[in-house]
């Protein structure tokens, strides 16, 4: 009995249902709900804002004008609102990009995952980390000081601003995400899978193409997703690098503007609020987030499709 | 022993697949290389042109017409204060999404769409986000061409990382945790502000500092709302002789950031300017790397102090 006496009685009321703890705890998922909700609003906003403007635009410039003319001078005199030669520079620049980014952080994504020793990997892993994220103002300063003049010795005629040493240099910049994103997928390969790829005699090289890959695809597909979309969102280097003249070529050795580093060249200058050139840069934000949008819808299907459960 | 007489044969092909086994190995380590080797020569061509003009003088004085002369006060100092706001906006919501996402989202059709959206907004070129600044902060808004405008980009522009992080560090904790909390009559909220918060906060922090370091990078979006490269002048202290102490007047005052300030130099022809761009880069390079190497730290200690 002498027991009993330590139980602190607690009255029923303070163990029952408490408004004040309920309210509370009411406005704090409210919150946490309203902040989670904000991610959907700011996509709402950004398309709204681009939609608005660009409609604006467009009772301007009719849209088969704006895709099929072959110039973009929105400020001359004589304005053409032809978006080719913006999208010419955005894909030649995102191509060689993609050229670099791809089989080199493929490469390096399989050997950290598959042939590295545990030492190197965690070295490398942090190394690539940092690496991506140096800010891209100092890749595009290393682009136009440092690759254009040493690719001057390889080709004398290399103007300065060219789409060649952007593309590279935004190469380079792209390995981290592609690398580690991928490698990220091949670990998360079962082990049994390589265990049994090992058993019937295939070396390391065989198991990391033949299955590690294959397993790994909708991971993979993603990683090249997002460093497409990198590539063909990416500003500052093209802006410092690769010129803002809007010029209609394939030709990398040439200097010409992507549709972010034209974005960039109209901010530079004051324009008013309300005026064409204004618009512009909207419909070219718009023409951006379409192109990475629908990147974005393939690499989701992709995923999906080819996904891989064990 | 059927195959003896092929023995020779297979020893063949197993050699050649080891080959490249070796080639492969090689090659990785080359790929490895080349990425090394483009920071080496980046941070090494920046440190012989910029290093010279490095020195106290150049973090005290204002940007000027004379290459000399000019510095990064109201760079770094704008900086700063970007930076403030970006995390003043993006920490709280961020992990406030994070948290509602893991802890209390219903499996629903909502709670997909924001799932799948928090993805899609990391994949938005940042320059989007200065275009939706432009639009609505700047002009809708009526914030101008200001510190608030631009921390609030960035702070969008960071908000998916900071999410990210949270849902991982909190999903990292095993449900044991949740349940004993429960069984002594926790509520949800005090769960997670007892127990899964502050068990999950070296992973966060590690999510805030990459968000930081990337939103100190970002030019792009602060160009397009239009921030003037040249600023000879300060904001307004944040903090006042008399009551109340503290003003929130540097919120609305223009200013410029260091990129923004690097990009202004990297334009010039004159060479002297590019040097100081050199300079610049170098600073800004030293810090995001400090703020990288702190989170790959911390991420270090925490992989190996916790083992639930």
């Amino acid at each position: 009995m002498a027991e009993e006496s330590h139980i602190k009685i607690v009255p029923a009321g303070k163990l029952g249902y408490s408004f004040r703890r309920h309210l509370r705890e009411r406005f704090i998922e409210i919150f946490l709900f309203m902040s989670a909700v904000l991610s959907v609003a700011i996509m709402l906003a950004i398309i709204m804002m681009l939609m608005k403007e660009s409609f604006v635009f467009f009772q301007h410039v009719s849209i088969w004008e704006f895709l099929t003319d072959t110039q973009w001078t929105p400020l001359f005199d004589d304005a053409h609102y032809g978006i080719l030669p913006l999208v010419s520079g955005t894909v030649v620049s995102s191509l060689i990009a993609l050229l670099v980014a791809l089989p080199l952080g493929t490469i390096i994504a399989i050997y950290l995952s598959e042939f590295a020793p545990f030492t190197v990997r965690e070295v490398a892993k942090p190394f690539l980390e940092l690496l991506g994220g140096v800010p891209t103002v100092v890749y595009g300063y290393f682009a136009l000081l440092f690759v254009t003049p040493l690719l001057q010795v390889i080709f004398p005629e290399l103007p300065g601003f060219n789409l060649l040493s952007a593309g590279l240099v935004m190469g380079i910049m792209i390995i981290p995400y592609v690398s580690s994103m991928t490698e990220d997928a091949m670990r998360a390969v079962p082990m049994n899978l390589r265990e049994g790829s090992y058993a019937m005699g295939a070396t390391r090289f065989q198991t990391a193409i033949r299955v590690v890959m294959p397993a790994a695809f909708s991971g993979i597909a993603a990683a090249y997703i997002l460093g497409i979309s990198r590539a063909v969102g990416e500003t500052m280097v093209v802006a410092i690098a690769a010129g803002m003249q809007p010029n209609l070529t394939w030709n990398p050795m040439e200097p010409a503007a992507t549709i972010t580093a034209y974005i960039v060249q109209v901010s530079l200058g004051d324009l008013p609020h309300g005026s064409i050139g204004y618009q512009t840069i909207f419909a070219a934000g718009l023409t951006l987030l379409l192109i990475t949008l629908v990147f974005n819808i393939i690499g989701h299907v992709l995923r999906k499709r080819y996904r891989e459960i064990y | 022993m059927r195959n003896v007489n092929n023995l020779e044969e297979i020893r063949r092909i197993i050699s050649l697949h080891k080959k490249w086994d070796l080639v492969f190995m090689v090659a990785g380590i080359f790929a490895l290389m080349i990425a090394v080797m483009t920071f080496m020569a980046l941070f090494a061509h920046m440190l012989i042109d910029g290093m010279p003009r490095l020195s106290w003088e150049f973090f005290t004085s204002f940007p000027s017409r004379k290459p000399e002369s000019a510095g990064i006060f109201s760079a770094w100092v704008g900086t700063t204060l970007v930076m403030l706001v970006t995390a003043v906006a993006a920490v709280p919501l961020g992990i406030g999404s994070g948290v509602y996402l893991e802890e209390y989202a219903p499996r629903n059709l909502l709670t997909e769409i924001i799932e799948i959206n928090v993805t899609n907004l990391a994949g938005v070129p940042s320059i989007i986000y200065g275009l939706l600044a432009l639009g609505l902060f700047v002009y809708q808004l009526g914030f101008g061409q200001s510190i608030l405008a631009a921390g609030l980009a960035l702070a969008l522009l960071i908000l998916p990382v900071v999410i990210v992080a949270t849902r991982e560090a909190i999903r990292s904790i095993p449900v044991t945790i949740r349940e004993g909390a429960y069984a002594l009559g926790a509520t949800k909220w005090q769960t997670v502000s007892d127990h899964l918060l502050p068990y999950s906060s070296a992973g966060i922090l590690t999510g805030i500092i990459i968000g930081l370091a990337r939103a100190i990078g970002e030019t792009a979006p602060i160009i397009t709302i239009g921030a003037l490269t040249f600023i000879a002048f300060l904001p307004p202290s944040p903090i006042k002789n008399e009551f109340p102490y503290v003003s929130i007047e540097w919120l609305t005052a223009p200013f410029t950031v260091m990129p923004i300030q690097m990009f202004n130099w990297v334009s010039r022809p004159e060479e002297a300017f590019q040097l100081n761009a050199a300079a610049a880069g170098l600073v800004l390079v030293v810090m995001t790397l400090a703020m990288n190497g702190l989170a790959i730290y911390l991420r270090y200690r925490m992989r190996k102090n916790i083992k639930w």
